[in-house]
C-alpha cells in the first residue's frame, strides 16, 4: 500500500498559486465527522447528559406543578403546570447546549486532542460550526426528552410550530457559542462551572421560567427587562401557549444579535489561537 | 529537487519574554529524511509547532512545498502529518476512531478514512486492537497509533517529535523500518529525537539547534566527516600480555582481552589488524566506543555555548 494519497478532499494547487485547504466536499466531510464525534460523545455518556435533566424536570413538575401549582391556579389564563412547560424545556436547551460546548472543548484542550483539529486544514469557522452543531444536537435532544417527560404531567399545545423550532434552534446556537467562549478562556475544570452556576442559572430562574413578570412590582418588572433570558423564554412560551410578557420580535432580535456577536467574538479567539496555540 | 520546507529569519518570543527562536534559517529538500537535533529547550518543538500551526510565530517566513504558511495555511496543513511528543488523542475513543476522525478532519469520507485506517493499523500492528479503547494501549502502541493517525490523509511530509521516546528497542527498530519505507515512497520526514543513533541511522541531512539558533545545517555524512578522532574497542580471542607498537594515534590495553585504539582521520584499521596478527593476536569482534554523532553534537553545542558566553557582556 502506498502511504501517500491524493485525496479529492484537498485543493491541489502548485506553488505560487493561491491554494485553499479543503474543497467544499472535504469541508462537509470534516463537519460531519466533528458533529458525529460530538453526538457520539454525549450519547456514550447519556446517563450524565440526558437522564439528569429529565429527572430534574420530572421533579419540577411534581413539586411546582402538582403540589404548589393548584394553589397558584392560572397565569394569563393558563393552568400553572402548563405555564411551566415552555420555561422548563428551554431551560434544558440553554444549559445543555452550553454544557456540551464548554465541557467538550475544554476537555479537548485539557487532553490536548484539540490539536487534532488545529493541525488539520479545517478553517476556524468550520471548527466553531462543528462544536456549535454538537451543542445544538445535545440541547435539542435533551429538550425533546424533557418534552416527553412533560407529556406525563401536563397537556402540551403548540401555538406556532415555526416559532417553536426557530426559538429553540437559535437559543441552542447562542448558548453553544457561549459555552465555546467559556471553554477557550478556561484553564481549570473549575472555570467551566463558574458561568453556568453564577450567571446562567440565576438569569434563567429570574427569566420567567416559573412566573410572569406581571406578577412583580414595577421596579422588578423593569429590572427583569435587562435579563436577556426573559425574552428568550417568553418567545418560546409564545410559540407553545400563545402568551408572552414581551413582543416576539424582541426574542428574535436578542437571539440574532447575540448569535452574531458571540460568533464574531469566538471566531476572533480561534483565529488568534487564544487559549489554544502558543 | 525543490524544497519541502524553507524557513527564513524565524523568530518566536513567548509571552513572558522567552526568546525560543532567534532568527533561524533552514531548508529541507522534498523527499529528505531530516533530523532536527538540539538539547532540551533549544527550540526544536517550537520550530515544529510553528510548521504545524500549533505555535504562532513572532516574525519570519515559512514556506512548505513552495506555499507561504501565512497565505496558504489550510493548504499547508493538508500536506503535513504530525506525530507530537505527548499523547494528544482522545483516550476515551476506540483506537480506530482516533484514526478515522483525523481522516475526517482532513476532509475524507468516513468510508475512505476507515479503509485507510485499517490498512495503517495493520501495517503498524494495531489492527487487532482497533475496537479497544485507546487508553488501554501500551506506550509503544500509543506512539504507533499517533503515526497511523498522522498518515491517514496521505501527507507529503511527516513531522515526528521524539517518536520513539519510551519505546523498547525492538519496537523502535520496527518503527525505523516503517519510517524508512514511507520515506522511500516519497514522504519527506522531519524527525527530532534524543536518540542520536536514531538520527544517524535514519537521516540524510541534519540541523543542530541550540538556544534558538541553528549551529549546524549539513548532510549527515559531511557532519560525521568532521570527526577528527574515533575510538574502537577490539576484543581478543586469547589473553594479551602486552601491546605491540601500532600505527595509530593511541592504543591501550584495558584488560587482558580488551584493546582500545584511537584513530585520527586518514588512519586505517587494516594497519592495526596487520600489526596485531603479526604478533599472534586474533581479534574476534570490535565496536565503536562512542556514539559518533553524540560526540559531535556535544562538541557543537558546547562550542556554541562558549561563543554565546563570549558575546555576552560581563
Amino acid at each position: 500500500m502506498s502511504i501517500r494519497s491524493q485525496s479529492d478532499a484537498f485543493d491541489h494547487q502548485g506553488p505560487g498559486e493561491k491554494a485553499v485547504g479543503l474543497t467544499p466536499r472535504g469541508a462537509w466531510n470534516a463537519f460531519i465527522m466533528l458533529l458525529s464525534r460530538e453526538v457520539l460523545r454525549f450519547g456514550r455518556i447519556w446517563v450524565q447528559t440526558v437522564l439528569p435533566p429529565m429527572i430534574m424536570t420530572a421533579l419540577y413538575f411534581v413539586v411546582f406543578g402538582h403540589l404548589i401549582g393548584p394553589r397558584i391556579g392560572t397565569i394569563d389564563g393558563v393552568p400553572y403546570i402548563q405555564y411551566l412547560v415552555p420555561g422548563l424545556i428551554l431551560m434544558s436547551v440553554i444549559t445543555q447546549s452550553y454544557a456540551n460546548s464548554v465541557s467538550s472543548f475544554f476537555g479537548a484542550k485539557f487532553a490536548r486532542h484539540v490539536e487534532e483539529l488545529l493541525v488539520s486544514p479545517m478553517p476556524s469557522w468550520l471548527i466553531i460550526v462543528g462544536y456549535v452543531a454538537g451543542g445544538v444536537a445535545r440541547g435539542l435532544t435533551v429538550g425533546g426528552a424533557v418534552t416527553l417527560v412533560a407529556l406525563l404531567f401536563a397537556e402540551l399545545s403548540v401555538h406556532s410550530v415555526l416559532n417553536l423550532f426557530g426559538v429553540a434552534l437559535m437559543t441552542s446556537i447562542l448558548f453553544a457559542l457561549g459555552g465555546l467562549i467559556n471553554a477557550v478562556y478556561a484553564t481549570h475544570f473549575d472555570h467551566i462551572s463558574i458561568v453556568p452556576t453564577f450567571v446562567l442559572t440565576p438569569l434563567t430562574y429570574l427569566g420567567g421560567v416559573f412566573y410572569s413578570i406581571n406578577m412583580l412590582s414595577d421596579f422588578w418588572q423593569q429590572a427583569s427587562l435587562y435579563n436577556p433570558i426573559l425574552y428568550i423564554i417568553n418567545g418560546f412560551r409564545y410559540a407553545m401557549l400563545g402568551i408572552s410578557d414581551v413582543p416576539v420580535w424582541s426574542t428574535y432580535a436578542i437571539l440574532a444579535v447575540g448569535i452574531v456577536l458571540a460568533y464574531l467574538y469566538v471566531l476572533r479567539l480561534f483565529r488568534k489561537g487564544i487559549g489554544m496555540r502558543g | 529537487m525543490s524544497n519541502a520546507v524553507e524557513i527564513y529569519e524565524l523568530e518566536k518570543t513567548y509571552e513572558g519574554g522567552t526568546r525560543a527562536l532567534k532568527g533561524i534559517e533552514l531548508a529541507i529538500a522534498e523527499g529528505d529524511f531530516f533530523a532536527l537535533l538540539g538539547p532540551n529547550g533549544a527550540g526544536k518543538s517550537t520550530t515544529i509547532g510553528i510548521l504545524c500551526s500549533l505555535v504562532n510565530k513572532t516574525r519570519g517566513t515559512v514556506r512548505v512545498f513552495g506555499h507561504d504558511l501565512d497565505r496558504d495555511r489550510a493548504w499547508v496543513k493538508s500536506q503535513i502529518g504530525v506525530v507530537p511528543q505527548e499523547f494528544n488523542f482522545n483516550q476515551f475513543e476506540p483506537v480506530e476512531e482516533v484514526v478515522i476522525n483525523q481522516g475526517g478532519f482532513y476532509g475524507m469520507t468516513r468510508k475512505a478514512a476507515k479503509k485507510r485506517a485499517h490498512e495503517l493499523l495493520k501495517q503498524l500492528g494495531l489492527y487487532d486492537k482497533r475496537e479497544g479503547m485507546a487508553r488501554a494501549l501500551s506506550g509503544g502502541m500509543k506512539r504507533r497509533l499517533m503515526i497511523a493517525r498522522a498518515l491517514v490523509h496521505g501527507p507529503r511530509m511527516l513531522i515526528l517529535d521524539e517518536p520513539t521516546a519510551g519505546v523498547d528497542i525492538e519496537l523502535r527498530r520496527g518503527m525505523w523500518d516503517f519510517l524508512t519505507q514511507i520515506n522511500k515512497q516519497g514522504t519527506t520526514i522531519i524527525l527530532t529525537t534524543h536518540y542520536l543513533e536514531e538520527a544517524e541511522a535514519l537521516c540524510r541531512n541534519i540541523a543542530i539547534i541550540n538556544e534558538g539558533r541553528i549551529v549546524e545545517h549539513t548532510s549527515m555524512r559531511h557532519l560525521l566527516g568532521k570527526l577528527s578522532q574515533e575510538t574502537f574497542v577490539l576484543y581478543s580471542r586469547d589473553p594479551v600480555q602486552s601491546l605491540p607498537e601500532m600505527p595509530v594515534q593511541g592504543s591501550r590495553l584495558i584488560d587482558d582481552e580488551t584493546i582500545e585504539v584511537d584513530l585520527t582521520r586518514g588512519q586505517e584499521l587494516t594497519g592495526v589488524f596487520d600489526v596485531l596478527r603479526g604478533h599472534g593476536i586474533v581479534i574476534e569482534r570490535m565496536k565503536n566506543k562512542t556514539n559518533r554523532l553524540e560526540e559531535l553534537f556535544l562538541r557543537l553545542v558546547q562550542d556554541d555555548d562558549a561563543a554565546i558566553n563570549a558575546e555576552e557582556p560581563s
